[in-house]
């Protein structure tokens, strides 16, 4: 409740209204509409093809959208281009200019400014310091490893103030550990400077661990906008589910009494009351898919472990991640086995395949999706 | 450590052909100089004294001055004409969708494979028929035809290996696109324009065929030297010169193949890179 009111009071920054685009017969994106908020970290998730660059390009305004209107800062956009916008793009491969220098890189944007030298090489200096790169300066371009290319890159865009920053697979290219390095590096610039940051990916937990919100987008469409917990625990359809992270899908049958109770009976699982909030969107009673996340789900170690339900199972493989094992377990009467992921603590052994094994969940962790 | 690349040993009488090859190749040009140094109107060995008067003479020739200032004139005209077709020719083949754009691009590199004799008897019929006088203009006209796929040929890979996101990066961070092409497209594709410029300046100055149909009163130096070989004691002239020619064609070639090479040198700085470079293989 508090997170939505502080939503309805600030700004929205960017308004994208019905907004298409064609290529040719290919609908790159079919009806786009969402608001973003000023200061927002805000995050385009899908997989490659889904229509999330493209979104990206028509607000930075490399494009024009078929049908549809963008706004930022409550005006409207149509046939302004790119350098007239208050927008600026970090691209997925830099783009930082091969023949000119640091220095000169991050004050491209200054010169039609018109500052003088004095003052384009103090905010220069500014803009360095705030992404590490003091005494930089005079580094060429070439001269530089790809995390060093990338804060030239934010810098740069940053010394223009934009009202929003576009992020285009910004990390895609960097190697694990500095990507790791630079998501957290990346969300305290964001709130930092302030800046609302437009991101796109392909990477959930990219987007999970760096954004306020996040949509999600298959085939041109945004399906579902949630923060990163309401997306994980209730996402709104299987394949929004599956997307991100992994989900098991068990086929049942939604119950709602004359009191308005909701409940599930799931076969041989038994049947387990529901909150209303566990219901992804407005359904009637009759077939459902109940869907669990591998973690909400738990191996009974103990004779004396208990959770609210529990089934037995076969073990049916299992695959050691270091921190975590996440086991194939096989419950007689599902149609598919239950995939379940064990932190491994201390003490606890690895299950062989062939092992039976207690499988338990709380009915709390159960969301309750649409049939398909 | 590199690994040692893994190489065929060649046969050595192949290797015998290969200089043998070399040496009858270069050995005319070879001659030029030697000539040029002889004291002697009669070129043939064995030689006499060593000399500069046959450089000293080409100073006294006034068609010579002439015929070089008018081949400097085309030359230059040529190589500049050229390459700003090549400019607009290769910015539109790496940006650009059209109809018709291969077959136009095909077309536009074929005088490269045409006999110059066709494109000069060409030239000349339809100039005739447009009733247009024979000037140096004409013969520009005619270079510029021959060396603009030389131009474009250079300048494509410049332009094409371009990473489209730099323009848009300049775009986007508020400058026009005439400012984009001044800031950014230009700088980075000098070296290919120099040597595009140098290319077609060097192809002008001793392009023979198509000068001697379309001049005028007023000839190229390649024109005037063919005319000088019908006087045998000009001969050693002749030869000086070709040496003086020969030396301007090799620095200009270098100055060439040095900004042939940073062009690929700013290209390879790009995070990205493929070659599609013709001169590259």
């Amino acid at each position: 409740m508090k997170e939505l009111d502080k939503e309805v009071t600030k700004n929205n920054i960017v308004e994208l209204n019905e907004v298409f685009k064609h290529f040719g017969e290919i609908a790159a994106l079919d009806g786009v509409s969402a608001q973003i908020s000023e200061g927002e970290f805000f995050s385009l998730l899908g997989p490659s093809g889904c229509g999330k660059t493209t979104l990206l390009r028509l607000i930075a305004g490399f494009e024009e959208p078929t049908k549809g209107t963008i706004s930022i800062d409550n005006s409207p956009m149509f046939k302004v281009e790119a350098n007239k916008r208050p927008t600026n793009m970090v691209f997925q491969s830099y783009a930082i200019f091969p023949h000119l220098n640091v220095e000169e890189n991050v004050g491209y944007g200054l010169i039609r400014l018109n500052l003088g030298k004095e003052e384009t090489s103090r905010r220069v200096d500014e803009m360095l310091q705030l992404v590490d790169l003091e005494g930089y300066n005079s580094r060429p371009a070439h001269a530089l490893s790809g995390g060093q290319r990338q804060r030239v890159a934010l810098a740069r865009s940053l010394i223009m103030k934009p009202k929003v920053l576009l992020l285009d697979e910004p990390l895609s290219s960097l190697d694990k550990n500095l990507r790791e390095q630079m998501q957290v590096e990346l969300r305290n610039l964001q709130r930092t400077v302030g800046i609302t940051f437009i991101l796109v990916t392909h990477d959930q937990e990219e987007a999970l661990t760096m954004s306020d919100r996040i949509a999600v987008m298959f085939d041109g469409k945004i399906i579902q906008i949630a923060t990163p917990q309401e997306l994980y625990s209730r996402p709104i359809s299987k394949r929004v589910a599956s997307f991100i992270g992994e989900m098991n899908f068990i086929e049942g049958q939604l119950l709602i009494d004359e009191k308005g109770k909701t409940s599930v009976e799931a076969g041989i699982l038994g049947k387990m009351d529901v909150n209303r909030d566990q219901i992804a969107v407005p359904l009637d009673s009759g077939l459902v898919t109940i869907g669990i996340r591998p973690e909400m789900m738990s191996l009974l170690f103990e004779e004396r472990d208990r959770t609210e339900f529990e089934i037995g199972g076969v073990i049916k493989e299992s695959a050691y991640f270091g921190d975590m094992t996440y086991y194939t377990v096989e419950v007689s009467g599902l149609n598919s086995p239950l995939t379940i992921s064990m932190r491994n603590t201390s003490g606890r052994r690895i299950l062989e395949n062939g092992e039976s094994a207690r499988i338990g969940w709380g009915s709390e962790s159960l969301v309750i999706l649409n049939k398909t | 450590m590199v690994e040692k690349e893994r190489v065929l040993k060649i046969n050595k009488k192949f290797q015998i052909f290969a200089y043998a090859y070399l040496l009858f190749l270069y050995l005319p040009v070879l001659l030029l100089p030697i000539f040029a140094f002889n004291d002697s109107t009669i070129i043939s060995f064995p030689l006499n004294s060593f000399t500069f008067k046959w450089f000293a003479g080409l100073t006294e020739e006034t068609y010579l001055h002439e015929s070089l200032k008018n081949s400097l004139f085309v030359a230059i005209s040529t190589s500049i004409l050229s390459t700003c077709l090549g400019i607009l020719a290769s910015r539109a083949s790496a940006r650009y969708e059209f109809f018709g754009k291969k077959s136009i691009l095909s077309f536009l590199i074929l005088p490269l494979f045409l006999p110059e004799i066709i494109v000069g008897v060409a030239l000349l019929v339809v100039l005739m028929q447009l009733g247009l006088a024979l000037t140096l203009w004409t013969v520009i006209l005619g270079h510029t035809l021959i060396c603009t796929p030389f131009s474009i040929a250079i300048l494509n890979s410049a332009f094409a290996n371009m990473d489209m996101s730099l323009e848009e990066a300049s775009l986007d961070l508020g400058e026009t696109r005439f400012g984009t092409f001044k800031r950014v497209i230009l700088p980075m594709v000098t070296p290919g324009l120099i040597s595009s410029i140098l290319i077609c300046f060097t192809i002008s100055l001793d392009e023979f065929i198509i000068a001697f149909f379309l001049t005028g009163t007023e000839t190229t130096l390649p024109v005037y030297i063919w005319g000088q070989l019908r006087f045998p004691a000009k001969l050693p002239g002749v030869m000086a010169l070709g040496f003086l020619m020969l030396l301007l064609s090799l620095l200009l070639l270098s100055l060439f193949e040095y900004f042939r090479r940073r062009t690929n040198r700013v290209i390879d700085d790009q995070v990205n890179l493929e070659f599609g470079n013709l001169f590259k293989s």
